[in-house]
Order: C-alpha cells, then sequence, then structure tokens
C-alpha cells in the first residue's frame, strides 16, 4: 500500500520537474501510460486478495485522477509561460514612428476663409463665386462708381493689356454678378482673390477678401454691426473683443462705416461695410423702396495675420515650407 | 490735409484737448491719421473721404468740427477791398457749364519780392507747402485757409481778356511744372486773346506765371465743375493741390470771398492798388431739397430718431430745411457736392448722432436651409484629400512671368496686364504649374530634399470672342521621395505612378482615362491628358528634362492640373443587389510588345468579355528572364461570377480561353 503514495509522491515531483509540454507528455506516460507505474500497479490487482481489491482499486483510481488534474494544472502553468515568454520577445518599441505617408496642410488663409465661410454658414450665408478678371462696369459702374469718380482713385486698379479689362480691386462685383441672378432675400459671402497696384509690408499686389451681403426687407444698419460684432468675437473666440463701426465712404454704401476691433489698446481697421446704396439696387432693377441691406468687405489674410500672429503680409505669398508648416 | 492744431482754434476752439478733439473728428468721419508736436503747437494730418470735399481747408474742418462738437464756428473775417484803380481784364465764359463763375481782378503796383511774413510761412510749412514767393504764398494759403484754389497771373504778360474755353487740338501750353500736355478740347483752358495761360483748374502756365520783378498781377478764383476737372490728373499722370480739390467740389458760394481775401492779403504785404472785380457767372450747380422720413431713417439704421434731434443735427451741418409731420426736405449747402439722396442724410444724421449710439443687433430673420447638392463635390473635400495625401497648399501669384507661360503651357499671347508692379508679374496665368514650380524651386534651394505642393486658383485664357475664360483648377507638384524619409521603408523616388494615385483619388469615385499626350511642359514618354468621358479635365507628367535643367532642379517632378468644375460633379449612388454567389478567381499571365498599353488591352478584353467576367485586374508586370527582351509579362486577375448561380468549372473554363483568344487574337500576347 505504501507503494501508491510513494509513486503519487515521486510523480508529482516528476511533473513540477517537466517545463515544457513535451518532457511533461513523457513524464505522464511514465506513471499513467500503458506501462506506467499506476497502470502496474491496477494490472496487479487481480493478484490481491478478492476482499481487498475494491479498497486497493479506489486508492488506486484515486491516485490516477489526482495525477490527472495535476497535469492539467501542470499544462496550463507550461502554457502560460510560454505566452509570457512569446509577448516579451515579441515587444515593440511603441515610441518609433508611423510608417507610411505623411499629412500635409492647408494655407492660412485658406484655413482662414474656411473658418469665416463656417461661422457664416452657420447663419444661413451661401457661399458665392465670380470672376477675377472684370468689366469696369462690373467692378466700379455698377457700384455707383462711374468713370472719372474721386473714389476710384482710392484703388490703383491693374488694368489688361486689351484696354477693356481690370483685374477686380475688390470682391464687390460679385454682389452685381449675384444680384443680376438672384432675387432678394439674398445672403452671400464671396471669398477670393483681389488686386492693386501696391506692394509692402502690409500690402500685397494680390490679397483675399470675403465679402458679404445680406438684402431682404428690413435689414437695417443694427443688423450689420451685430453680424460683424458677432462674427469677430466668434472669429477670435474673445468675448470682449471690441468692435467700432467709423463713418467712412464707399461709393456703393450709404451710410457707410469702417470696422475697427480692439483686444485692449489700440484700434485695428478690420474692413469696410455699409447699406447697399439705392443705385446699386436699382443698377441691378431691384426695388429699392422695399428691399435695403448690407454689404460688407473683410480682409481674411489680416484676420489670419492677427490670429496667428503673422507680422509681414508677403509671408503668405512666398510659400516657404518652414512657415507653412506651422499652419498644418 | 495737414495743417497746425492752433491755426484751426482760430476757426473753432472747442473745450477739447488735441486728442479728444482727433478722436471725436474721426468718430464722425473724417479720419485724423496722425499727431505730430511741433514747438508749442502739434500738426494734424487728416485723411477726407472722397466725397468730403469740403474738408480740404481750414474753414472746411472747422465748420466739421463745430457740427461734431457743436463749439461755435468763428467765420473769417474778410473785408472787401475798395478798388482805387479802375483797370480790368474782361472775362469770357466760352464754356459756361464746366466754369459757370470766374471772378478775377488786377492789383498793379504790388512788390513781388516783398517777404512772406513768417506766422504765413509757418502755416504753410505746418500743411507741407513749401514757401516761394509773397504771391504765390498768397494763393496757397488762401487755398489752405478757404478751400478755394487760386492763380496770380503776370499781368504784363497777359495779352487783353480772359477767355475760359476749351483747348484747341494740338495747343500748345507749358505748365508750372515744366511739362507741355498734349492738349485736347477735353482739357479747359484759361486764354488770353492770343493763347492759353492756365489749365483751368489744374495748373499755371510757365510763360505767365509771376517772378519777383512782377509789378502787376491778376488774381484768379473761379469755380470749375468737379465733372470737368474728374480723371484729367489721370491722364496727365499728375495731380496738383488744385486739381484734387475741383474734382471733389469746391464751395461755388465762396468764389468771390476768397478772391477778396487773397486781395486783402497782397495789399497787406505787398502793397499795391486794387482794381475792380470782374465776374462772369452762368448757372452755377443746383442744390434740390432732398426728402426726408423719421421712418425712414428708423427703417433703414434700426434707431428712432425723433424730429427734434434730426433738425439739431441738420441745423449743425448747416442744411436748410423745412419739415412737416415727420418729413423733412433739406437743401444742403453749396459746399456739400455729397448729399443728393435720403441715404446720404441718413448716413449724416448717423454719423453725427455717433455709430456707436446704435445697438448692434442680430436680424430676426425666417430660418432657411442652405441646399446641400449631391451631385457637387465641394472644394474644401478636395483640398482635405490632398492633405491627407502629404500635399502643403500654397498660394501664389495670378500674374506670372511670361517666360512661364511660354515655356510650360506653350503660350506666347498670355493675358497681358498693361501695368504691371514688376516684369516677372506680367502676364495672368494659364496653369497653375508655373506657380507650382517656382515655388519648388524656392524651396529646394532653401534645402527641401522633397516637397509635395498643390494649389487651387483661377486660370486665365483668351476666348475667340476676345472674352476671358476663368476656370478653378487644382494643380499639384511632387519632388523627391514617394514617402519622407523614415526607417523601414526603403528610400525610393516618387514617379509618375504615385502621383497618378493621387489623381485617381481626387476623381474618385470617377474613373478617368490616362491618354499618352504632349504638353509643353512635360516629358513627352510620361505625360498624359486626363479625361472623363469625352471631356479633357486635365493633365499629368513628369517635367520636360529641358525645364527640369532651366530650373535648376537636380531630380524631375512630377506635376498634375485638373478643372474643378469638371472633377466636381458626381453621380447619386444607385444599389444594386449583391450576389450571394461566391466569385471564382483565375490568373492570366500574356506576355505581349512592350508598346501594347495596358489600357488597350483592358478595352479590348472589355469590349468582348464573356457576360460573367465581374472584374480584370492587373496584379503584376515582369521583365527580365524568361522574358524575350523587348515584351513584358503581364499577370491579370480575373473574377467571374454568376447573379443567379454557382458557375460550373467548364463555364469558368470556357470564360478564360475566350480572354486568352482575345489576348491572342488582338495583342499577339504568348502564354507560358
Amino acid at each position: 500500500m505504501q507503494d501508491v503514495d510513494a509513486i503519487v509522491k515521486e510523480a508529482l515531483a516528476a511533473f513540477a520537474g517537466a517545463d515544457d509540454a513535451d518532457k511533461l507528455e513523457q513524464v505522464k506516460a511514465r506513471y499513467l501510460g500503458k506501462a506506467g507505474a499506476l497502470t502496474q500497479l491496477l494490472k496487479g490487482l487481480s493478484k490481491l486478495p478478492a476482499a481487498e481489491r475494491p479498497a486497493f482499486g479506489s486508492r488506486v483510481n484515486a491516485a490516477k485522477e489526482a495525477l490527472e488534474a495535476a497535469i492539467v494544472e501542470r499544462r496550463a502553468l507550461i502554457q502560460a509561460r510560454k505566452l509570457e515568454a512569446r509577448l516579451t520577445e515579441e515587444t515593440l518599441d511603441v515610441t518609433l514612428p508611423g510608417r507610411g505617408l505623411g499629412v500635409g496642410g492647408l494655407h492660412p488663409v485658406t484655413r482662414t476663409l474656411e473658418r469665416i465661410e463656417a461661422l457664416f454658414r452657420s447663419m444661413g450665408f451661401e457661399v458665392a463665386d465670380g470672376p477675377e478678371i472684370e468689366t469696369d462696369y462690373y467692378n466700379f459702374t455698377a457700384l455707383n462708381q462711374p468713370e472719372n469718380h474721386p473714389a476710384r482713385s482710392m484703388h490703383d486698379t491693374f488694368y489688361l493689356a486689351d484696354g477693356k479689362h481690370l483685374l477686380r480691386t475688390h470682391t464687390s462685383p460679385i454682389q452685381i454678378r449675384y444680384l443680376e441672378a438672384h432675387r432678394p432675400p439674398v445672403k452671400i459671402i464671396a471669398p477670393g482673390r483681389v488686386y492693386r497696384v501696391d506692394s509692402d509690408a502690409t500690402h500685397s499686389p494680390m490679397f483675399h477678401q470675403v465679402e458679404g451681403l445680406w438684402v431682404d426687407e428690413h435689414i437695417t444698419f443694427s443688423d450689420l454691426k451685430g453680424v460683424l460684432t458677432e462674427l469677430l468675437r466668434k472669429f477670435f473666440e474673445r468675448n470682449d473683443l471690441k468692435v467700432r463701426f467709423r463713418p467712412s465712404f464707399f461709393p456703393f454704401t450709404e451710410p457707410s462705416a469702417e470696422i475697427d476691433m480692439s483686444f485692449g489698446d489700440g484700434w485695428l481697421e478690420m474692413g469696410g461695410a455699409g447699406m447697399v446704396h439705392p443705385n446699386v439696387l436699382r443698377n441691378v432693377n431691384i426695388d429699392s423702396d422695399k428691399y435695403q441691406g448690407f454689404a460688407f468687405g473683410l480682409g481674411p489674410d489680416r484676420l489670419a495675420m492677427l490670429r496667428y500672429g503673422v507680422n509681414d503680409l508677403r509671408l503668405f505669398f512666398e510659400n516657404d515650407l518652414r512657415f507653412l508648416r506651422q499652419f498644418n | 490735409m495737414k495743417f497746425s492744431e492752433s491755426w484751426l482754434r482760430t476757426f473753432v476752439n472747442p473745450p477739447l484737448s488735441t486728442d479728444e478733439l482727433a478722436e471725436a473728428v474721426t468718430l464722425c468721419g473724417v479720419d485724423v491719421e496722425n499727431i505730430e508736436p511741433d514747438l508749442d503747437d502739434r500738426v494734424l494730418t487728416l485723411k477726407p473721404t472722397p466725397n468730403r470735399g469740403d474738408c480740404l481747408s481750414l474753414v472746411g474742418i472747422a465748420r466739421e468740427v463745430a457740427a461734431v462738437t457743436g463749439a461755435p464756428f468763428i467765420q473769417p473775417d474778410i473785408k472787401t477791398a475798395r478798388a482805387t484803380i479802375t483797370d480790368r481784364l474782361s472775362v469770357a465764359l466760352d464754356a459756361p457749364q464746366a466754369c459757370p463763375r470766374y471772378c478775377g481782378r488786377l492789383v498793379k503796383g504790388v512788390n513781388a519780392g516783398a517777404a512772406t511774413p513768417e506766422w504765413m510761412v509757418r502755416r504753410l510749412t505746418c500743411s507741407g507747402i513749401r514757401p516761394i514767393s509773397a504771391l504765390v504764398d498768397i494763393t496757397n494759403y488762401v487755398m489752405l485757409e478757404l478751400g478755394q484754389p487760386l492763380h496770380a497771373f503776370d499781368a504784363a504778360k497777359l495779352d487783353g481778356g480772359i477767355r475760359v474755353r476749351y483747348a484747341k487740338a494740338g495747343e500748345k501750353l507749358t505748365l508750372l511744372n515744366a511739362i507741355s500736355p498734349l492738349l485736347t478740347p477735353a482739357y479747359l483752358v484759361i486764354a488770353d486773346e492770343s493763347k492759353a495761360v492756365a489749365l483751368a483748374g489744374i495748373m499755371g502756365g510757365l510763360d505767365t506765371s509771376v517772378s519777383d520783378a512782377t509789378r502787376d498781377v491778376f488774381l484768379e478764383s473761379a469755380f470749375f465743375s468737379p465733372e470737368t476737372i474728374a480723371g484729367k490728373s489721370r491722364l496727365l499722370n499728375f495731380s496738383s493741390d488744385s486739381s484734387y480739390r475741383f474734382e471733389r467740389g469746391v464751395d461755388f458760394a465762396g468764389t468771390l470771398a476768397a478772391l477778396e481775401r487773397a486781395t486783402q492779403l497782397v495789399i497787406e504785404i505787398g502793397g499795391g492798388s486794387a482794381g475792380p472785380v470782374t465776374e462772369a457767372r452762368a448757372t452755377l450747380p443746383s442744390r434740390e431739397p432732398v426728402r426726408l422720413r423719421l421712418a425712414r431713417i428708423e427703417r433703414l439704421l434700426g434707431i428712432k430718431l425723433d424730429g427734434i434731434q434730426v433738425g439739431d443735427i441738420l441745423r449743425r451741418l448747416r442744411f436748410e430745411f423745412s419739415a412737416v409731420e415727420g418729413e423733412f426736405r433739406v437743401t444742403p449747402p453749396s459746399f456739400r457736392f455729397d448729399i443728393a439722396i435720403e441715404e446720404d442724410l441718413i448716413e449724416e444724421l448717423a454719423r453725427i448722432h455717433g455709430y456707436d449710439q446704435i445697438p448692434a443687433t442680430v436680424p430676426a430673420s425666417s430660418p432657411t436651409m442652405l441646399a446641400v447638392p449631391e451631385g457637387r463635390r465641394e472644394l474644401a473635400a478636395f483640398r482635405k484629400l490632398l492633405v491627407a495625401r502629404d500635399y502643403q497648399e500654397i498660394v501664389s501669384y495670378s500674374f506670372v512671368d511670361s517666360a512661364w507661360e511660354a515655356d510650360l503651357a506653350g503660350n506666347t499671347v498670355p493675358v497681358a496686364l498693361a501695368n504691371p508692379i514688376a516684369s516677372q508679374m506680367s502676364v495672368m496665368r494659364s496653369t497653375l504649374a508655373g506657380g507650382l514650380l517656382n515655388c519648388l524651386v524656392y524651396n529646394v534651394s532653401r534645402k527641401q530634399a522633397r516637397a509635395r505642393l498643390f494649389e487651387v486658383g483661377r486660370c486665365f485664357m483668351t476666348e475667340a470672342s476676345g472674352s476671358y475664360r476663368q476656370p478653378l483648377r487644382i494643380g499639384g507638384i511632387s519632388y523627391g521621395d514617394a514617402r519622407h524619409e523614415q526607417w523601414g521603408l526603403k528610400g525610393r523616388p516618387g514617379d509618375f505612378y504615385d502621383i497618378k494615385s493621387d489623381v485617381e483619388a481626387l476623381l474618385a469615385p470617377l474613373a478617368g482615362e490616362f491618354r499618352p499626350a504632349e504638353h509643353p511642359a512635360l516629358h513627352p514618354g510620361k505625360s498624359a491628358q486626363i479625361l472623363l468621358g469625352d471631356m479633357t479635365v486635365g493633365w499629368i507628367g513628369e517635367l520636360h528634362p529641358r525645364w527640369q535643367r532651366k530650373y535648376d532642379l537636380p531630380l524631375p517632378p512630377v506635376l498634375f492640373e485638373l478643372d474643378f468644375d469638371a472633377i466636381s460633379r458626381r453621380e447619386l449612388p444607385a444599389y444594386k443587389e449583391t450576389s450571394i454567389f461566391q466569385p471564382v478567381r483565375r490568373d492570366i499571365a500574356a506576355e505581349v510588345d512592350e508598346g501594347v498599353s495596358y489600357q488597350a488591352i483592358l478595352e479590348g478584353l472589355r469590349r468582348e468579355q464573356p457576360a460573367i467576367v465581374a472584374e480584370i485586374g492587373l496584379f503584376d508586370i515582369y521583365r527580365g528572364t524568361g522574358v524575350e527582351k523587348g515584351k513584358k509579362s503581364l499577370a491579370f486577375r480575373v473574377l467571374l461570377q454568376d447573379t443567379r448561380k454557382t458557375l460550373t468549372v467548364a463555364e469558368v473554363e470556357s470564360a478564360i480561353s475566350q480572354l486568352r483568344r482575345i489576348l491572342q487574337q488582338q495583342f499577339n500576347a504568348t502564354f507560358r
């Protein structure tokens, strides 16, 4: 009887010594296989007196079950250790950079225009577009600026060699083109490139403007103030931003205003605005007694400069990648 | 308009500091641009808008300050000179619309060499006007003070009476600035009986000008209509203080007073005896009453002003008016040329009342949803796609060097500017390639080994009709390695096919056809026209080696350009049921001549392919061992499928044989 206990003890020690799956299977065969020690004991059962057989038999079976359970446990342990070793071996340096294609970026002015468009769209403004080579009619005359009007000297105009066309000096011609094709209510913004004969740190011969136009029956100067104040505050994400409207003159608006903005000290000129001049509405056959509205022109380049702390307008058109990538 | 503060305060003296005064005036519409100290005085620079010609004098600005601050306006004390001699020149107005009022007088026995008094020199200098001689200084001084440009002629050099007439074509006149403009009947001149002596309202003639030797002087004070003078400085290419004022409008009621003021100063400084004034008059500009309704004020501004407030502001602005039940009839004064309609008056009310007194409101409007057309992709989507594919956006000038147009677009007659800012910015681009290439060269010369750039912008082309086509284009350039330098990926130069995949992504879900085509900018064997259906929508290719050398690039970039309008259209997806039967895949390796294009084979197969062929794709191209020189082996993947049943082996084999037959018969393909 001593034999069973001794075998179990010896077998358990052998299992514990087996540190991989194959060895464990070999050890298992030594005790539980066809020629294994426990199997042999069971085979000797018939030699025992009949009275002892049941007790002996159940002892051996219990031992067998115990060893089988121990093997399952050992097998699981070996597997767990093996997995652990594999995981350790497979560990990556997750701090290495990712592989593949990089990411580019938008030009800072595009980025600014997209924000402005998003803000106006949220107020129900549509985005309109127009040509950059314009006729004198759309750029000036239809905007209440007949030939020889002194206000024309406010815009140093690029003329084409054909003597008939010019590069638009502002995005305002889009007002006319849009109103020719649509009847009020009209609520649009029109971003785009504009051109003037001018070049220094704050002037570029090509720059951007966003034109805005809202014509309906009851749009007031007070609404103009409200919309542009809100726009600038939302654009700069600052509710303490001060916005000031200063009387000014544009042939195509009456009353007209310069829009000034302040973060606290000093005023910055942000653009021009006003109530659409009745002559402009008349030029596109809109009843100026029934309809009225406001128009404005903002400088997105300047907005981008202020927003991102850029001090020279020309940087936007130099396209140095070291500059452009800062806005990605 | 520059002047000393102390001079202004002789006409209006509100109890305000310089800064307060400047702020008040600025906020009412006349921008004080600059204030600089000058001894114990200050020099103010004002920038009146082009509609405010009335603010181009001390008296005009004083009136504006008085209106803004409520301080009283002190009229200048102008005495009528007593005529002590009877000599006079006749004045004839041959162009009464252009010059409806002309006042002149002789002053004889003047000491033209007398020194200009110190106080006048100082005021002129503060206003940026260089003192010249007593007579010239006096005319300038009165112009600054009253806004009326004057001219002094040496009477001895005039031949008889004055005639205000249009110039004769080719008439000779040398001006004070030594310029002799080509005169035409568009110009108004002052003439004596034999010649033109001044360009009316613009500048006097050299021959009849005053000098220290002048004894007898003829003083001119006239009104020339803005329409007569406007546009002339652009034709002449110079502007004068006089033309600047006349084209904006000079007070036609002040013509005589200015002449008296000048006479008074001439006699005070240079002595002499004044003759009687000769005044010629025709019909002066009219000032029609303008209707102003209280209801309209509120409707336009969004604030209510009552009749008392309106009356007060109109009085301050020196407007005459009558009022009946909320409706005013307002007559603007002779010095204002910018009040023609009700809105002009409403602006006047608003600016004097104060723009800051008008609240900022958000309009109540019916909420309308914006249309979101699904049949078009937005520009922003294309930009985002390129950014996600490692392209950096640039914005380059729309005017370019004509050499770029010739080199890169073969365009020898580009849309040219009449007045370019520089010769390398003299023509409008017809392609984005120039700007992209230029920007690439700029960055490569600043040690960038790799760059992928794109631009969105209009290009400009002349149509046969003489009008212009201005399509919006999307262009890109890729230079250097396909990927940025990184670990674990072997560096490889980006090539045509890398950039082609970017273009394909832009076109997706549409599939473009890439047709071999030559382009002036591109390598003739590595360039293609891009078509959608029958329409050419752009091009792609490697820069021609000739330009690579000329623009000094170590490696050849690949460029593309697409027409935004053409590629932005898309169809709405229309669902088709997917097959429940598994597709069968078979591969075919076909060896064909190098010259046979993939596209040609694909089209040949598709034309005659059996109905169960669902997809044909290329998965390898092999050249080298085992493939005859001058040939290439193309490995096609063929997916076969029937939507209603599982395919039998026989059906599959028959379809593949059919494809092989096409390859063999049409493209002389061999198989292994």
